[in-house]
């Protein structure tokens, strides 16, 4: 857990990518440091826009560069640093040690091709098998991810949401991947759907130990998946812990302020308590604290300079001043 | 007290190259003035197009709607035109529910002008009043929506549902587009709404969590048709049904202490055209038999809770 030990699996370092548009600098990763161990799921926590989806993709290096940079950071992952490797070794690692599960299953898939034939292609193209073995291989994925493998031949339209989500999970697991990005898996999905899904994303990371990061703005989903939590605020992690500490001592006014602002369930409020105003305009950060305009408990500190990451108690980090004691 | 709304067998069937889709499916409920009716189900489950019949954006095919007693099921153009002013929607999606080319005043004054009550000038006035009524900054007067973030938009929404002081609001998942941060803030904007209007809302969501937040009575709907009804309290403490059961027990809860027992619904929603008699849940349902096939009725099995389920009070050993 610990952001700078190194014998981790995939440890992601000091991540800063930024976007340019019409001249004017994008800040959407500001400094993004986490690890992950073999066989466990990192959840990172957070809104649109606060560099969640950004730095799952600066893993898989699929920034659109232009406008997206990675300027800054390293990612090591068993050692390797993907930032330093040529795009030729990227794309054997891509689809194959680490694969990635799109939020979107309406547009994931390629509208044109049978659903059987796209999860083949991925097989085919990272191990020396012919078409015939592949194909079997992925109606046998098909069967994992609980489609009859006789729909191997039907296109994406003829399949349900929650059916589609599941041809991207069998694709993503095709190669059997080390590392998982899952971006919202579940999001455009039904919450009986939600419950299946989750339920064989779970199973499947127990059968091939695949580590995982699952990135999502439900808490729900990520108390139910997860072993380690980051919550993203403006491209910054602003709180670091097990699921434990986050869901049990959330410590961070806006990881405070993000579980009062949800509807719970199991609970009987009738008044939800919004965090005020909005997330800050990320080609104009505020300076300091990025979370001080919108916190119940700014100091004048806060708005001075650059607010450090501190662990609060073994393996719990928090990036606040006033919260640690030092306001 | 009277109801504000009601709806009794009402049907709402779209033609489909495929066949008879049966959206709506013989649905009846009322909705008492100043209360809220949260209608919930999965995508595809009719609870859109349920609201959007009630409000006369499309026509039912059989069935009727009361409005303050009296039967609107069918109007005339004139009397249409009334009716819309009493009876709004908040749509979905702040981001193509608003004209791209209209100004944030424009489009709230526009219901206004149209309606004929009100001068230039006044409509002038009450739109800036609606505005400060929705939080919406009168410097963004002549924003367009494109410059407003999804919040924003959706108060503009919700600034122009309340146009002309409508009696009945049909909110149809007006918080799902938004961010968990600016929902809230949202949510409690409706509330308030509620509180000093007295208006009446149907609250058309997939997310239980917010239903339950923010209704009195909840209407559980599965492809066309009502499972359950119950006041909100008594469906979360006792849901009946066993698809009500396995929706509540889905939602992904954040106490990590609590492991709950989760139901796996196993296969997918069945296909809403020409649907089979008996009840649309069976091939899903664990506790599926022979008597499962035969049409199902709500009946009433604790004090204002109904349910359509056969075999109800065995299954929750009633």
């Amino acid at each position: 857990m610990m952001p700078n030990k190194s014998e981790n699996f995939l440890s992601v370092k000091d991540l800063v990518v930024e976007y340019t548009a019409e001249g004017q600098v994008i800040h959407a990763v500001n400094g993004v440091s986490f690890t992950l161990e073999r066989g466990k799921t990192f959840g990172l926590v957070g809104e649109t826009g606060a560099g969640k989806t950004s730095t799952a993709k600066a893993i898989m290096r699929i920034l659109p560069d232009p406008p997206a940079k990675i300027k800054h950071g390293e990612i090591f992952l068993d050692g390797e640093d993907l930032l330093k490797i040529s795009e030729n070794e990227m794309r054997k690692i891509r689809g194959f040690k680490v694969s990635m599960i799109f939020q979107d299953p309406m547009t994931a898939l390629n509208p044109i091709m049978k659903v059987g034939e796209q999860i083949a292609e991925v097989i085919r193209l990272h191990n020396k098998i012919s078409q015939r073995e592949a194909n079997e291989q992925a109606m046998k994925m098909l069967e994992k991810v609980g489609i009859p493998r006789d729909r191997f031949n039907e296109y994406p339209h003829q399949f349900s949401g929650g059916m589609k989500q599941r041809v991207v999970i069998a694709i993503a697991l095709a190669c059997s991947p080390e590392l998982l990005l899952a971006d919202e898996p579940t999001t455009a999905l039904d919450v009986t759907i939600q419950a299946q899904v989750l339920e064989m994303i779970n199973k499947l990371k127990v059968d091939f130990n695949t580590s995982m990061i699952m990135i999502s703005h439900n808490l729900g989903v990520v108390a139910e998946v997860c072993d380690d939590i980051g919550v993203i605020y403006a491209g910054e992690i602003i709180e670091l812990g097990s699921k434990e500490a986050i869901f049990d001592h959330p410590t961070h006014p806006y990881t405070l302020g993000l579980f009062k602002a949800v509807p719970h369930i199991d609970d009987e409020e009738d008044r939800l308590n919004p965090i005020a105003g909005l997330p800050p305009d990320p080609s104009n950060l505020p300076k300091g604290c990025y979370f001080s305009p919108r916190c119940p408990l700014v100091t004048d500190r806060c708005r001075e300079g650059k607010i450090e990451l501190k662990e609060i108690a073994p393996g719990h980090f928090c990036r606040c001043i006033v919260k640690i004691g030092e306001g | 007290m009277t109801a504000l709304v009601e709806v009794k067998n009402l049907k709402k069937y779209f033609e489909t190259p495929r066949g008879l889709l049966h959206a709506v499916d013989d649905v009846s409920f009322k909705i008492d003035k100043g209360k809220t009716i949260g209608v919930v189900g999965e995508s595809g489950c009719g609870k859109s197009t349920l609201g959007r019949v009630i409000i006369h954006l499309l026509e039912s095919t059989d069935g009727s709607i009361f409005f303050e007693g009296k039967d609107v099921t069918v109007v005339n153009r004139r009397k249409l035109k009334q009716l819309r002013e009493n009876m709004k929607i908040i749509f979905q999606d702040p981001f193509s529910s608003l004209n791209p080319r209209m100004t944030v005043e424009q489009t709230i004054k526009e219901p206004l002008i149209i309606s004929g009550h009100y001068s230039a000038k006044d409509a002038q006035a009450e739109a800036e009043r609606l505005m400060t009524m929705v939080g919406i900054d009168q410097r963004l007067r002549l924003s367009y929506p494109h410059e407003l973030d999804g919040g924003r938009r959706q108060r503009v929404g919700i600034g122009r549902a309340l146009a002309l002081n409508p009696k009945f609001i049909v909110c149809d998942e007006p918080v799902s587009a938004l961010d968990v941060s600016i929902q809230a803030q949202v949510l409690n904007l409706l509330q308030d709404l509620q509180r000093e209007f007295g208006l009446t809302y149907m609250f058309v969501t997939h997310d239980l969590s917010v239903v339950r937040l923010i209704s009195d009575d909840i209407c559980v709907m599965y492809l066309g048709q009502l499972v359950e009804t119950s006041p909100s309290k008594s469906l979360f403490k006792q849901p009946l049904h066993p698809y009500t059961q396995a929706l509540i027990s889905a939602v992904p809860s954040i106490d990590i202490h609590y492991k709950s027992n989760r139901i796996i619904l196993e296969g997918e929603i069945t296909s809403p055209i020409h649907p089979k008699p008996g009840c649309r849940f069976a091939k899903r349902c664990k506790y599926e038999c022979k008597a499962c096939r035969e049409p199902q009725r709500l009946e009433e099995i604790l004090p204002g809770h109904f349910v359509a389920c056969c075999r109800v009070k065995e299954i929750n050993s009633l």
